[in-house]
């Protein structure tokens, strides 16, 4: 079963992709059918594993074996696993159906399909790893398939420029990544996570000097693993790519960059959390690094027109949420904002495709307006995902984003203090760019002069299906899952498969930090509804009299001219310098191409020697001669 | 005596080559005598070389199926003989050389009976390198090998093909001049050229390092190193494509070998003296050579100066002296000669229709050629060390020997594999991706079966030793092992005595 789970998305995408040349619907069928029995079969997994305890690890063949380093590959089903598998099957699957029909006019729908399932076989793939080689591969197989998939529609070149983007970018987390692998595999000896958790206590206090600085072994080793997480997580340096990979088609958007892979960084750092146990100072650097990225984010979210990038911006804080909870120990609730997050995240983005499917393709918010009437469905869904994103109370986000919070406050550090207030502010501002996007989207004047605002219409039964379906879980995951992921009684279903330090007690908690949030939330959207419907000249005038600020944020920060500027430009410089500079005018002119004038040059003198006239070989013959001689008086 | 079966595997395409000298010359037809006799004799060969495979002693490190002729008597024998290391590289060139005949359909427009004996000629020399086991006859296989190649590319070659020709042959030459003195030199010392003896006997230290750079600067200049690589970018782009497939498939592999059979084993003090210089040296291939290959406009280039940095991998991961080092490096010779091998030959495919290399003349090719597209995109993924694929494995195992060894070394190493990503997806963004804009594009047609079959079969075996390597790594290990302890135990007789 668990072979069937993980390798029917592989099976799907490869039939999907060879049987494009029969019938249009074929590949479709084969691929969304293929994830469907993968749902089905890992939600009885996960449910398997909940009641019945079964859990394992299965070997299916050895991959590397050289000296004392070997790789496997396995399936390795634990509580983590397990429940991470349900995400992304479950997600995967909505997201297949609803391309069916929003990619439905794209001739290459097969690729498309098939991409996709090659995508979710990659994220498994990652998720049952035993070892970190594997973990490797299916972190890189992501980044393809994502690659792949941001350009998708390769004749606009800003689809292939994000796509590279996202590519290089996440390639520079996998080099941390990676040396984070080898320095675990040269001290530890094995790349087997079980194996090195039990050793982890052993190395707590080792020493090590690495390039000249003396560094504890664990902290340099979460710290690289901590840099792949951020590649693959967007978190602040590492996060450019992510808005640019909005080029991709928006259900892409929905499974890659919101609900399943960008979370990969969180699930590696929840999984390795025995190792990151062991290093407060790296933990320091998870907490500061996610509460950063939350706030800038979220800050950059306030000012965006692309509906989309809105919604890049906001998973991006979102993540950033996550790692924090994880730097301040509390793994299992950064998985469970994982979880809600998956569902409210997908919901967001798969109600933008359906607006802007409706729009013929338009994605600006300035371009939208006054569609509620037209798009009632959307328009509920939409708002129900807004709701669970910010954290209303009793939707998902409110259970998973206030345990967060409330974690962070108990951790009783300062930074943990200061975690928590900046998870309040940032809770606010989420609340305002969410809620402007939906007054923006939805209600005023319609805005759009392109497109005929009779002509706009509700979506199929194909769209709104996994949308109604997100809404339910959007609605209900927090809620039913809270109990068994964070309450109380939270040991019995993680197991092992995360270290959990210590339990959430509200006893300690400060009435006014519990209600806080749920205040604000609250209170945000009649300031939204003011500012962004009633009065526009009170937010035209708060830009007129801040234009540096709003400059700073609609620019993103500047990180993408910052990072043109130090990295981009400079290495193509310095390329084209050692190319024409170091090949051709040094190593050539003086190896080569010198030697074969010094020959030239020798030999041209050697043929004016050969003049054909007797007295030039007489005098060549004289000068040997003498040369001879003198050579004989000397030495005999 | 068995039968003889390394001598005929290196002698059979001679043997074909001189049944195609003896056949007519038909002007007018394609001279498709010429290919079958071609490809019979380089399939039988493949064929005997999978049985040699197939009844290879995996568990032992000795040379296996000897063969001893004497030659010069007391001076030369004539002597053959594997290992796990040199069969892998014997089973590459048996590989690829019916895959250059097979492109020669395609890419060789004139003197194809010529281009034919040259090839087979040319196999019977690399077969020839990987077999012998004494000294002087390696010389000779190994410099022979040149003047084929030499030919190849001076007749069959571009518009720039004489200075490129030259080039090749100047740099190597320098390097071969060097060896012959150190082999004179060794016969002088040991009296003797057979490989093993030499193996026994020990060359005293002081004689060692002088040695060692004779050799060094043959090999270096054959993998090639930075600084002596400018020659391989001009030989690839002047050489039709069935000859830059084999230089970069199987020539560039000499001097890998020629470093793990010859200096590594027979001056492993001196290798262990020169490392850090190697290191070094791959550092500077794989960081220069990478963003030189970034700014190349031209295809064939870039793949060349990607190789150069590829090879900086084999050379740091030789040089660690560990396992995983050496049998990455084992593995990374390998697969670059099925990747690069499959790389040139699509470049070729491209040639073939529009006649030009330059990245800027195409673009948009997805829409107009998909199967070409899909499969390049394959050996593009290997070439940047995509999981899954043949060139991670060599790479990763290179860098865990090297962390062992040095964390500097391999940290810079290591950002090799960022640069790679970039200069190829950029390649193939330019290439395959965005909008056509060349109207003679439009006209092109996507890959026949000829084509398709070969590129095909190279995908699935970049793909297969991805995940499956162990039939590569299990030939090797023993032999890797053996070479490891005997350079361990050396270099600790020498420490005791300092």
């Amino acid at each position: 079963m668990e072979y069937a789970a993980i390798f029917l998305p592989l099976f799907g995408s490869i039939i999907g992709y060879l049987s494009k040349g029969f019938k249009d619907f074929l590949p479709l069928l084969i691929t969304t059918l293929c994830i469907f029995l993968s749902s089905i079969l890992s939600i009885i997994i996960f449910y398997n594993g909940i009641v019945h305890d079964q859990y394992g690890n299965y070997l299916i063949f050895e991959w590397i074996s050289s000296g004392d380093f070997t790789a496997n590959w396995t399936i390795n089903v634990d509580p983590l696993s397990s429940i991470i598998l349900v995400v992304v099957s479950l997600i995967s699957f909505l997201v297949h159906l609803y391309s069916i029909e929003y990619m439905r006019h794209d001739p290459n729908k097969p690729r498309f399909m098939s991409y996709l399932s090659l995508f979710t076989f990659s994220m498994m793939v990652l998720v049952v790893s035993d070892n970190f080689l594997q973990l490797f591969f299916g972190w890189e197989g992501v980044g393809l398939c994502s690659y792949l998939l941001i350009g998708f529609w390769y004749k606009k070149d800003s689809a292939n420029q994000a796509a590279i983007k996202a590519f290089l970018v996440n390639r520079v987390g996998d080099l941390g990544l990676a040396i984070g692998v080898f320095l675990i595999f040269l001290y530890f000896g094995t790349i087997n996570f079980s194996e090195i958790f039990v050793s982890v206590p052993n190395f707590s206090s080792k020493q090590i000097n690495f390039l000249g600085i003396e560094i504890n072994l664990i902290t340099a080793i979460c710290s690289f693993l901590f840099l792949g997480a951020m590649g693959k997580s967007a978190q602040l340096f590492l996060h450019t790519w992510l808005p640019d990979a909005m080029e991709g088609p928006t259900p892409v958007s929905a499974l890659i960059h919101a609900a399943t892979m960008v979370t990969a960084g969180v699930f590696l750092v929840a999984r390795c959390s025995p190792i990151f146990e062991y290093s407060q100072v790296a933990l320091n650097f998870v907490t500061i690094i996610g509460m950063l990225t939350a706030l800038f984010a979220a800050s950059v979210a306030l000012v965006q027109n692309d509906i989309k990038r809105i919604i890049a911006y906001s998973t991006c804080s979102q993540l950033g949420y996550m790692f924090f909870a994880a730097g301040v120990g509390a793994y299992h609730v950064a998985i469970f904002h994982l979880f809600t997050h998956a569902f409210f995240k997908a919901l967001l983005f798969l109600g933008s495709g359906s607006v802007i499917h409706s729009l013929n393709d338009e994605q600006d918010i300035r371009k939208m307006g006054g569609l509620w009437k037209k798009m009632p469905f959307t328009w509920i869904s939409m708002i129900i995902g807004t709701l669970a994103l910010t954290g209303f109370p009793f939707l998902s986000g409110y259970y998973s984003k206030d345990a967060i919070i409330e974690f962070a406050f108990l951790s009783g550090s300062n930074l943990g203090y200061i975690a928590a207030g900046v998870g309040i502010l940032t809770a606010f501002l989420t609340a305002i760019y969410s809620w402007r996007l939906i007054f923006k989207t939805f209600h005023g004047k319609f805005n759009n002069q392109e497109t005929n605002q009779t002509n706009i219409h509700e979506s199929g039964i194909n769209i709104l299906l996994p949308l109604g379906i997100l809404v339910i879980g959007s609605i209900v995951a927090g809620f039913l899952f809270k109990e068994m992921l964070i309450g109380n009684y939270f040991s019995n279903f993680w197991d092992n498969s995360i270290l959990i330090t210590k339990e959430i007690d509200h006893k300690n908690i400060p009435l006014w930090l519990l209600i806080s949030t749920p205040i604000i939330v609250t209170i945000s959207i009649p300031i939204s509804f003011y500012i962004y419907l009633k009065n526009k000249e009170f937010l035209n005038k708060l830009k007129f009299n801040n234009q540096k600020i709003y400059n700073f944020l609609i620019n993103k920060w500047y990180f993408d001219e910052i990072y043109d500027f130090i990295f981009v430009k400079p290495i193509k410089k310095v390329g084209l310098f050692f190319w024409k500079i170091g090949d051709v005018k040094t190593i050539d002119r003086y190896g080569p191409d010198g030697i074969s004038k010094i020959i030239k040059l020798i030999s041209n003198k050697a043929t004016k020697l050969q003049s054909g006239y007797i007295f030039d070989y007489a005098f060549v013959m004289l000068i040997g001669f003498s040369l001879l001689l003198t050579f004989f008086i000397i030495y005999i | 005596m068995n039968f003889p079966i390394l001598s005929s595997i290196t002698f059979i395409p001679l043997i074909g080559a001189l049944f195609i000298f003896l056949t007519k010359d038909e002007k007018n037809e394609q001279n498709k005598g010429a290919i079958y006799v071609s490809l019979f004799t380089s399939f039988v060969n493949f064929f005997l070389t999978l049985f040699l495979w197939y009844s290879f002693d995996k568990t032992t490190s000795d040379f296996q199926f000897i063969e001893e002729q004497s030659w010069i008597s007391g001076f030369i024998k004539f002597k053959f003989g594997i290992d796990g290391i040199s069969i892998l590289f014997i089973l590459l060139t048996t590989l690829v050389t019916p895959i250059a005949i097979i492109s020669c359909i395609n890419s060789v427009k004139q003197r194809l009976k010529e281009f034919l004996i040259a090839i087979l000629v040319l196999q019977t020399f690399m077969i020839g390198v990987f077999c012998s086991l004494d000294l002087v006859i390696f010389y000779i296989f190994f410099e022979a090998g040149l003047i084929p190649m030499f030919l190849i590319i001076g007749i069959w070659g571009g518009p720039n093909k004489v200075y490129s020709a030259f080039k090749f042959f100047l740099f190597t030459l320098l390097g071969s001049v060097l060896m012959l003195v150190a082999v004179i030199t060794i016969y002088w010392i040991t009296g003797t050229t057979d490989v093993n003896e030499i193996y026994q006997i020990k060359i005293p230290q002081e004689y060692q390092y002088l040695l060692w750079l004779a050799f060094f600067s043959s090999f270096a200049v054959k993998l090639p190193m930075w600084p002596v690589h400018t020659w391989l970018p001009d030989a690839h782009v002047e050489a039709p494509t069935p000859g830059s497939v084999i230089l970069a498939a199987i020539l560039l592999k000499m001097g890998g070998y020629g470093f793990l059979r010859f200096s590594v084993s027979m001056f492993p003090i001196a290798s262990e003296y020169f490392a850090p210089l190697i290191f070094t040296l791959s550092i500077i291939a794989i960081i220069y050579t990478s963003l030189v290959a970034l700014m190349q406009d031209d295809m064939k280039k870039l793949v060349a100066y990607s190789s150069v940095a590829h090879m900086g991998f084999v050379t740091l991961g030789i040089f660690t002296f560990e396992k995983q080092g050496i049998e990455g490096s084992m593995l990374q010779m390998i697969s670059h000669g099925l990747i690069s091998a499959a790389l040139f030959l699509s470049v070729g495919v491209l040639y073939d229709r529009i006649h030009s290399r330059l990245i800027n003349t195409y673009g948009g090719l997805a829409k107009i050629i998909p199967k070409y597209s899909f499969i390049l995109m394959i050996f593009v993924l290997a070439a940047l060390g995509l999981p899954g694929t043949s060139g991670f494995i060599g790479e990763f195992l290179v860098l865990v020997g090297a962390f062992k060894t040095n964390f500097l070394v391999a940290i810079l190493a290591s950002t090799g594999i960022v640069l790679s990503a970039a200069y190829m997806l950029w390649m193939y963004k330019r290439v395959i991706f965005g909008k056509l804009e060349n109207n003679e594009l439009k006209k092109i047609k996507d890959m026949n079966s000829n084509e398709f079959s070969i590129l095909l079969f190279l995908g699935v075996l970049i793909i297969v030793f991805g995940f499956y390597p162990e039939p590569l790594l299990e030939t090797m290990r023993v032999s890797v092992d053996n070479l490891i302890s005997n350079y361990n135990l050396e270099v600790k007789k020498n420490m005791a005595l300092n």
